[in-house]
């Protein structure tokens, strides 16, 4: 396999837990609200659905227990930032170091084990076409994550929640006056985005790399939380710069194939250094980012 | 007489110290445009409120078509049919017209886009449902929410100081439809500190001042005079007298400036020429979103022009466009702008330190320090002269009422002795005695050969101060018009666009 | 509409003013609050809450020695959080600190690792000179991209970290691996002039502590007395009566940084200068991550941070003592900081607000 099939072949897998994390940080941006607790709600979803898959309860229990795990912990974020108004960087900030301690407090005892993956399913005839083939085999998360990815583009484009998700966004007080409640619009979406970390952190823990490793979420919260950013909040391009991503995090394993001489360090930095120039670039289009921006973004919410 | 449609009993209301409404009675009949006048501060939006349910009554009682009504939210006064069109509207500029419009009335996207053109031709409301609203020129936009409130069938309708965003042409517009929509059978509930308009339209008012009722009249058999006195208290103060002046040197000259503002939002700016002199006050007039802002951030320095527009606006005789808001200050420029919290001031920090904001330079600081005890004596002094009622220097901004911030930012500003003074919408939310405190203020500077610039949407207001006129439409200024020798409906050709000609399109 | 308007709900109503006694009672209450929290969960993992709570809360107090420690460690913290603080003060959310720690420490180790031979007293303040260089240097970065392109500066810097930490990785199995280390990733010891003098015999506390508390007073100058921290504190508190007053937002994000960067520098530059006396993998144990809760918990406040860095400084300590003693993991001082802060941000809700009780609404239907 040469290194463009190697980056084929895994790019959906690697770009997943990017993805998940993104679509959910999205939902919740979208309504206004920014968590920077990704990392955090992701960690810990990772260390519960590791931990049940390795006592025997399936992969479907432990996404399970990874989406309401980091929910419940999301809504502690969302009691002390929208319902006690607290600083959300702050509170963000919070919730991740809590999230990565916890996981690293009941991941102690399960260090370096294993587990078994899930595996990759080929779609029919998509599969067999050469080199471009080897995209269509994939575990079953990936695909359902395509198909989540369909359906928030679908929500926000079509659907009446989508557009009070937006409305919320946008104009809090407005939506207010119209007469929905924006702390319950809010904290129904940080709860869909903590479900979503926490089934980025399980599929990271259980099928990507199914290894425990104190930390092994490795800055991927953050990195979604920049795609969202890179994404201009649009659904389709979110998805586009986590396949990027899931393409640069492999790039690392293809040159090493390759017998490239790059310090591995170089290599692991690298989804990071992109990360900081593609935000700078996006960035710098002040017009775009006004244009699309969330208009309430962090600011908490007074009647 | 008919059973009235909606009946207030000993409606009351506080906000801590604050006594909003007090023993509020109301009768609205079916059918009826009824006024509810009062003068800012008099408790016109509080009552609206507790009508709309937004917020509750502490006492009181009201009844719905016979029936004792409490309401927990604005969405149960919708089911009940009640519907209300804010003073700020409650849209969302990146959503269409008709995803707005679905965000409150159930039904498909094709089903509303047909019913809001139905609407719009039986009610003179005409707007495209498919346009994004932050395309939508502010008349636009309040059709729209009248329709968004029209769909839910309301038997009630209120609307909070409709007429402030239109200029007058537009006016008798939006009257005809509210006269379509009470022949139609839906009452309306009109709030309106204007008292041609309201004898013009209204078939009662019941008259407010400091939360309590003054009287229940019919308009038509009362004239703007007695109207009035039961809204004030008293006799409309007497303008000041201006004292003609004219050929001052140029203390504000902005030539040809066109300006598109990084804010897609945001309007932009084009051909723009005006000159401010020594001893005159030059008003623009025109309705919010017109431009207003961005003008007034480029000239207070807030928006820098890029290097390559050199020439383009001058103070005091310097070409002040790539310098900032400090610099301009330092040459003799103040300003007064339009947002007071968060802006003019900082409301979590104590007048103390809200007056370090601009006057800083009077001494205030040493080494890089700051003297507290000149701070404050400056800030009491400000409190004093300018009439800011508070507890004292320490209280923060935000605790203040928007009059008194108003006046305290006002003082502050020409406390500075400016050469130059900006004022953007001068008595914005601000009670009449202190509306025309500061008009008099204004008037008596100008006199000693102050140059002020004021941007105001009220027409009677630059009336009073200015002596010359521009109008500003669609990032347009208009020519220079003496005030002596002009009449409103002059200024509200311009308003609309009408005297432009190469307007884009002609609202009304 | 929603549940929470339901009657059963209190609502936050904003207070007239802000009220004092709950800004000092903040701190007390929110570590009441999350010590309880905490041993909730120690009791859940099984370990004894009352062994816990004395090796975390108390024993770092109870010996000179460990007091000693105490010192040490809140040297690091205090001076980062004072950097972030004033940061944080005027809404520039530098949380890269732990990346700006690990460059002034890369900067400082320079020249002992470069001139292993020199000597001189001119050898250690030149090495925190240059901690404060290479902090600031990796903070201007987060600076140029915030101000020049318009990056979000909290992902810059936190990505920032994460590549410092890979930066000192390469150094340490690479160039400056100790050449007689046993392939261990360290650099050689650092030679005597290389070192902080001590400041305490018999302890390994510095004079770099010294050095700390003289710039937490000069943040208290600059921060609460002087123009300069009021006009950063108005860009914090309204980004734009700061435009309006015309004080360059650019200019206090560049001082932000740099001061932040700066000084997490410096405490890097102290710490391989002092207790650690070389460059190794784990000279920061997320200091720069601790430190945010550090500068919060005291409430921004130059002298509320002196407070927090010494408590903190004890809970890292403490938690030692604590994996020794009650075999508590020590990720349990990770959660205990986060619940902390979690605590102290719904504490401090209660300076501006108060909670009311729904009055219920009688109906004309039950």
């Amino acid at each position: 396999m040469n290194a463009l099939e190697f980056i084929l072949a895994g790019m959906l897998a690697a770009a997943t837990p990017f993805l998940l994390a993104a679509l959910g940080e999205l939902v919740v941006e979208r309504a206004g609200v920014l968590n920077l607790g990704v990392e955090g709600l992701m960690a810990f979803g990772a260390v519960l659905a590791f931990i049940v898959v390795y006592h025997g309860g399936g992969h479907l229990l432990s996404f399970v227990a990874a989406g309401l795990g980091s929910a419940v912990l999301s809504l502690v974020f969302a009691l002390v930032a929208l319902g006690f108004r607290a600083n959300q960087v702050a509170t963000g900030l919070a919730i991740g170091i809590l999230g990565q301690g916890l996981s690293a407090l009941f991941g102690k005892t399960y260090e370096s084990l294993t587990v078994k993956g899930l595996p990759k399913l080929a779609l029919p005839w998509l599969s067999e076409i050469p080199l471009a083939g080897r995209l269509f085999t994939q575990d079953i998360v990936v695909w359902l994550s395509l198909a989540a990815t369909l359906a928030i583009w679908v929500m926000f484009a079509y659907t009446k929640v989508g557009l009070v998700v937006r409305a919320t966004g946008e104009n809090p007080k407005a939506a207010h006056a119209i007469g929905y409640s924006v702390t319950a619009i809010r904290f129904a979406a940080v709860a869909f985005g903590g479900t979503m970390a926490g089934f980025a952190g399980a599929y990271a823990a259980v099928v990507y790399t199914p290894l425990w490793a104190d930390g092994m979420i490795a800055g991927r919260g953050w990195i979604a939380i920049a795609l969202v950013v890179f994404g201009t909040w649009l659904t389709g391009r979110i998805f586009l710069g986590a396949c990027l991503f899931g393409a640069v995090s492999l790039m690392g394993l293809a040159a090493q194939a390759t017998g490239l001489d790059v310090p591995s360090q170089v290599l692991a930095s690298l989804p990071y250094l992109v990360t900081i120039i593609v935000l700078g670039i996006i960035s710098a289009d002040r017009r775009l980012l006004k244009l699309n921006g969330i208009a309430s973004l962090g600011e908490p919410f007074e009647r | 007489m008919t059973a009235p449609l909606l009946s207030l009993r000993g409606i009351s209301k506080s906000y801590g110290q604050i006594h909003a409404n007090q023993g509020i009675d109301l009768d609205v009949a079916p059918e009826s445009i009824h006024a509810v006048l009062g003068e800012n501060g008099a408790g016109k939006s509080t009552l609206m409120k507790l009508i709309y349910g937004v917020e509750q009554p502490d006492e009181g009682t009201i009844v719905w078509d016979g029936e004792p009504l409490n309401l927990a939210s604005p969405a149960e006064a919708r089911r009940k049919g009640i519907g209300m069109v804010f003073q700020h509207f409650s849209l969302f500029e990146t959503l269409t017209v008709v995803e707005n419009i679905r965000l409150v009335v159930p039904g498909r996207k094709a089903d509303l886009t047909e019913r809001i053109r139905t609407l719009g031709r039986d009610f003179g409301l005409e707007v495209d449902p498919l346009a994004p609203v932050h395309a939508l020129s502010v008349g636009e936009r309040q059709r729209v929410e009248i329709i968004r409130c029209l769909m839910t069938k309301p038997r009630l309708l209120i609307l909070d100081e409709p007429t402030s965003v239109l200029p007058p042409q537009s006016v008798d517009k939006l009257f005809d439809t509210l006269r379509r929509l009470r022949d139609g059978g839906v009452s309306i509930l009109f709030i309106s500190h204007k008292l041609e308009e309201i004898r013009a339209i209204c078939d009662k008012a019941t008259i407010l001042r400091a939360g309590r009722v003054t009287g229940h009249v019919d308009p038509r058999e009362h004239d703007a005079h007695d109207l009035a006195r039961l809204m004030i208290g008293r006799d409309m103060p007497e303008p000041m007298p201006a004292v003609s002046q004219s050929g001052g040197e140029k203390r504000l000259e902005i030539i040809g400036l066109d300006h598109r503002p990084e804010d897609p939002f945001a309007v932009a700016l084009s051909g723009i020429s005006l000159t401010v002199r020594a001893g005159e006050i030059l008003g623009i007039a025109g309705i919010s979103g017109n431009g207003q802002s961005e003008l007034a951030a480029l000239i207070s320095g807030e928006t820098v022009l890029p290097r390559e527009q050199r020439d383009r606006i001058y103070m005091m005789g310097k070409d002040v466009g790539t310098l900032g808001a400090a610099a301009r200050r330092q040459l003799g420029f103040a300003f007064v702008p339009e947002d007071r919290l968060g802006r003019g001031a900082v409301p979590e920090m104590s007048l103390v330190l809200n007056s370090l904001l601009t006057a800083h330079p009077l001494g205030l600081l040493r080494h890089g320090l700051v003297e507290k005890a000149r701070a404050k004596a400056f800030t009491s002094e400000c409190i004093r002269q300018y009439d800011v009622r508070t507890p004292g220097p320490d209280v923060e901004a935000g605790a203040l009422s928007g009059g008194n911030l108003q006046k305290f930012i006002v003082g502050r500003e020409i406390m500075l002795s400016p050469k130059l003074l900006f004022v953007a919408q001068p008595t914005w939310g601000v009670d009449v005695g202190a509306a025309s405190a500061i008009r008099r203020r204004l008037v008596a500077l100008r006199n000693e050969g102050m140059a002020i610039l004021v941007i105001s949407e009220e027409l009677e207001e630059l009336f009073e101060l200015c002596d010359v006129i521009q109008v500003l439409h669609h990032g347009t200024l208009s020519p220079r018009l003496e005030t002596r020798d002009t009449r409103p409906e002059d200024i509200g050709q311009y308003m609309i666009g009408a005297h432009t000609p190469a307007a884009p399109k002609v609202l009304a | 509409m929603s549940a929470f308007s339901a009657p059963f709900l209190p609502t936050l109503v904003r207070r007239e003013r802000a009220s004092l006694a709950a800004t000092l009672l903040a701190p007390p209450v929110a570590l009441a609050v999350a010590t309880v929290l905490n041993l909730g969960l120690y009791l859940l993992i099984g370990r004894d809450p009352v062994a816990v709570v004395y090796a975390m809360l108390f024993e770092p107090f109870l010996s000179w020695a460990s007091f000693s420690e105490v010192l040490l460690k809140t040297g690091p913290l205090l001076l980062i959080a004072q950097g972030l603080a004033i940061g944080f003060r005027a809404k520039v959310f530098n949380i890269g600190a732990e990346g700006q720690f690990i460059l002034g420490a890369i900067f400082a180790s320079a020249i002992p690792i470069w001139f292993p031979q020199a000597t001189g007293q001119w050898i250690w303040p030149m090495m925190l000179l240059l901690g404060v260089l290479g902090g600031a240097l990796w903070a201007s970065i987060t600076a140029f991209w915030r101000v020049r392109l318009n990056a979000n500066e909290i992902l810059v810097s936190l990505m920032l970290s994460l590549v410092a930490a890979q930066l000192l990785n390469y150094l340490l199995l690479g160039p400056w691996k100790d050449p007689n280390g046993f392939n261990f990733p360290q650099s050689v010891m650092f030679q005597y002039d290389a070192m902080v003098p001590v400041l305490i015999a018999g302890t390994r506390v510095n004079v770099s502590l010294l050095l700390t508390l003289a710039l937490s007073i000069a943040a208290w100058l600059v921060m609460q007395k002087s123009f300069l921290g009021y006009k950063l504190q108005v860009g914090g508190l309204a980004p734009r009566a700061a435009g309006y007053a015309g004080f360059n937002e650019g200019w206090a994000i560049w001082l932000s940084l740099l001061i932040g960067g700066g000084a997490a520098g410096l405490a890097g530059a102290a710490e391989v200068a002092g207790p650690i006396g070389q460059l190794q993998r784990s000279i920061s144990t997320g200091y720069g991550y601790a430190a945010i809760i550090v500068a919060y918990l005291g409430g921004l406040h130059p002298i509320g941070i002196i407070a927090s860095a010494l408590f903190m400084a004890a809970l890292y300590i403490g938690g030692d003592n604590a994996m020794v003693s009650a075999n508590l993991p020590i990720a349990a001082v990770r959660v205990f900081q986060g619940s902390l802060l979690l605590a102290y941000l719904i504490a401090i809700a209660f300076v501006r607000y108060r909670l009311e009780w729904h009055r219920p609404i009688y109906r004309s239907k039950p």
